[in-house]
């Protein structure tokens, strides 16, 4: 695969700001947002392009991107989907929300939709308990979820986006 | 600093850990993380001591020593939690002692027994077992691994390569390659540091022993061994010989009762490199001095395995720098196959050729698919002093009591020269030996040849001689100032490297793959540290200077190979059968 060369250079723009910074190294995690906030999770070539660029053994590059839950090794679809599983939304019948969401998408936690509209993410508590329980589209939230709710939501969204 | 440990009274230096207090006091506080001077990192948690006034336990490796501490290494409390922490790494140790690489040679083995465990108290989920044999030198076991995190610092920060890793985290975490790829598909060198150090059997070299015996009891085949320099002052310590015992005649003695047809020494063709590799340098100075033409200075060295890969992936650009001579080993293979089997009367293709080499570098080097200039494999199986030790336990011989024997002529006679290719400095120094002959007639000028700037353990050690009283052949060189370094364990030679690209002028550099060189190398026997290092180069020069001719070119054999076969260094056979290319290679 290959990589966007346009992104490319917005993150080599963005490691040449640290590279002369003390420490330069210790700014691996920095480096690795910035490439998955361009290319919406971290391509193999970005991480041994990131390995090359900062003299860090492409191993290390990749110790860091599995160590921390937030990078997504592969691709994620257009909208990210949660359910809050935080103890209020928990009581209020989240899990039950999760499982419908599940088996409409016929995907686990951490997986796409094969159209790539779709990425099931683990969610803990988002501070929304009053509105328990909650489910995240994106960067909307939806309260008050009923798996019968959650699903119809689903559906509306991947009508608007095919 | 005063303090007591075990309520004896020790003194040492501030910023002296626990753990070194103790061992000056002749205690010894077991650890399975803990390199000396490469790892403390209080990773394993079994160095736990109890301190006086301190709430909790504390790892011994990584605490400094405070005025008037009071250490106790023995009590209840931290007898039970290093057997807590133990069992903790024994519940997901997938491992069976019984069928181990590393029985008897294990320290979770010899831990577990010391602490007294007679029972695996939690059955645990085990570790991920996935075995990695896709490279030629060394086969990794996940299962076995117990994260002490040894090799990723010995490959990371001694070696400047960066192999291996941890990846994920918590009960998921595997050490291993980028992207969980093979060690075959990313840029490790196969220098086999991880090997040395693991104190589990989570990565060993691949092992050639069974193919060896099968052509040892082969009957059409002659199985010709050669033993490299550095094995022979350190296969004692696989018997219980303490480090630094020269154990040559010994050894040759083994493996002629294991069955090995002729028994050759890789020394030969040391010698052989110092020929070659030295008109080279010779070839490569007069193009610059007297021709003043563009020619690629400093040359490497290049018989190290580990550092031409390292070369040949990282600096690629310096490529046109390594000396073309193929390592001793290869060498060997290419004259056994040609000169020694017509010589001898045997047809090349029923000659199987063994190494018994101190690295695992050197299995990888063997099947490099150039490595065919006899027409044949060149070198069909490498042992490393690991494997040669187990052999001859398997052969059931008594080695200790064994009698002193001769290696076979031809290839089996050598001078001091050679001996020393075992030791950083020394493939420069008996280099120097026969330079300096050559470009001056005289003996080079120093107390029994030792260049002493050059030896020793620092990493990087640099020299410059001036060069006077030449020979009319080589007057231009009068006045000029040969400026030499060694360096020894990866991460040097990238330093090195660096200066060079900086500007820093040298004529002619030695680069050993591995911490103290051969001596230290990766197939040696565990657990090499630098107290070792420096009985066996203490060995190494001793078996120098009991040699009558000290220097390659006094070498009569090898004057009699250029008279029969070579014709003369850097010829057209030489060319054809010692000498080699590289190529780059892509780094991941």
């Amino acid at each position: 695969m290959n990589l966007d060369a346009t992104k490319l250079s917005e993150l080599d723009a963005f490691m040449a700001e640290t590279a002369h910074k003390t420490n330069s190294h210790s700014y691996v995690i920095a480096v690795l947002h910035k490439a998955q906030q361009l290319f919406g999770y971290l391509p193999r070539e970005a991480m041994d392009y990131i390995a090359h660029a900062m003299n860090i053994p492409t191993a290390h590059i990749w110790g860091v991107a599995t160590f921390y839950h937030f990078f997504n090794l592969k691709p994620v679809g257009k909208h990210p989907v949660s359910v809050c599983m935080g103890t209020a939304c928990y009581v209020k019948g989240a899990k039950l929300v999760l499982d419908a969401i599940k088996e409409e998408l016929r995907i686990t936690i951490g997986e796409t939709t094969e159209d790539g509209i779709f990425t099931l993410q683990e969610t803990r508590c988002i501070g929304a308990c009053g509105l328990a329980p909650v489910m995240m589209v994106g960067d909307k939230i939806y309260g008050d979820i009923t798996p019968k709710k959650a699903v119809k939501v689903l559906a509306q969204i991947r009508k608007e986006t095919v | 600093m005063k303090l007591t440990i075990n309520a004896i009274s020790v003194e040492v230096p501030e910023g002296t850990t626990i753990l070194a207090a103790a061992a000056q006091a002749g205690i010894k506080i077991p650890t399975l993380c803990h390199l000396e001077g490469v790892q403390s990192i209080g990773a394993c948690r079994v160095c736990l001591v109890e301190v006086e006034g301190a709430k909790t336990l504390v790892a011994s490796c990584v605490m400094p020593v405070m005025e008037g501490m009071k250490v106790y290494t023995n009590t209840k409390r931290v007898r039970e939690a290093r057997r807590m922490v133990v069992e903790m790494l024994l519940s997901e140790h997938d491992g069976n002692c019984q069928t181990c690489n590393r029985n008897n040679d294990c320290e979770l083995q010899s831990v577990a027994f010391d602490l007294g465990i007679t029972d695996i108290t939690y059955q645990g989920v085990k570790g991920r077992n996935e075995v990695d044999a896709s490279t030629p030198a060394l086969v990794r076991d996940n299962g076995k691994c117990i994260k002490c995190r040894r090799c990723v610092t010995v490959c990371t920060q001694v070696q400047a390569v960066g192999a291996l890793f941890p990846q994920f985290r918590g009960f998921k975490t595997v050490i291993g390659p980028a992207f969980n790829s093979d060690l075959a598909d990313v840029s490790c060198v196969q220098c086999g540091q991880c090997a040395a150090v693991c104190p589990v059997g989570a990565i060993v070299e691949n092992s050639h022993i069974e193919r060896v015996w099968a052509a040892i009891e082969h009957p059409s085949k002659t199985v010709v061994v050669q033993t490299a320099p550095a094995v022979r002052a350190a296969l004692g310590e696989c018997f219980g010989n303490p480090p630094g015992t020269l154990v040559t005649g010994k050894m040759v003695a083994a493996l002629r009762r294991m069955g090995f047809d002729v028994i050759f020494d890789t020394n030969f063709t040391a010698d052989l490199t110092i020929i070659e590799e030295g008109m080279e340098l010779l070839k490569r100075l007069t193009t610059a001095v007297r021709d003043k033409q563009p020619v690629a200075l400093p040359q490497f060295t290049s018989c190290s395995p580990g550092w031409i890969k390292f070369a040949e992936t990282y600096y690629p650009e310096f490529i046109p720098n390594l000396s073309t001579c193929k390592s001793p080993q290869q060498m060997f293979g290419a004259i056994a196959k040609t000169y020694w089997a017509k010589k001898a009367g045997k047809d090349p293709k029923n000659v199987y050729v063994v190494s018994i080499m101190p690295c695992v570098a050197k299995k990888f080097e063997a099947q490099r698919p150039e490595m065919d200039d006899s027409g044949f494999v060149d070198i069909d199986a490498v042992l490393t002093t690991r494997e040669l030790g187990r052999m001859i336990r398997q052969a059931g011989i008594d080695f200790n009591a064994l009698p002193d024997e001769d290696y076979d002529r031809i290839l089996g006679t050598s001078t001091g020269a050679a001996d020393i290719f075992a030791n950083t400095g020394g493939v420069m120094e008996a280099a120097l030996r026969t330079a300096y002959e050559v470009i001056t007639g005289r003996n080079l000028p120093f107390e029994e040849l030792h260049v002493t700037p050059l030896a020793g353990l620092e990493g990087i050690k640099k020299a410059a001689m001036t060069i006077t009283g030449t020979l009319p052949e080589y007057s231009f060189l009068e006045g000029v100032v040969l400026k030499v370094a060694v360096v020894h364990a990866l991460g040097n030679a990238k330093r090195i490297i660096e200066e060079i690209k900086n500007g820093e002028i040298y004529h002619f550099v030695e680069v050993m793959t591995c911490p103290g060189g051969c001596i230290g190398g990766g197939g040696q026997p565990r657990l090499t540290d630098n107290e070792k290092r420096k009985k066996r180069i203490e060995a190494i020069y001793k078996e120098d200077e009991g040699k009558k001719l000290r220097k390659s070119h006094d070498n009569p054999k090898i004057k009699q190979i250029y008279g029969e076969f070579l014709n003369m260094p850097l010829g057209k056979t030489s060319h054809h059968l010692l000498h080699t290319e590289y190529i780059k290679r892509e780094r991941v």
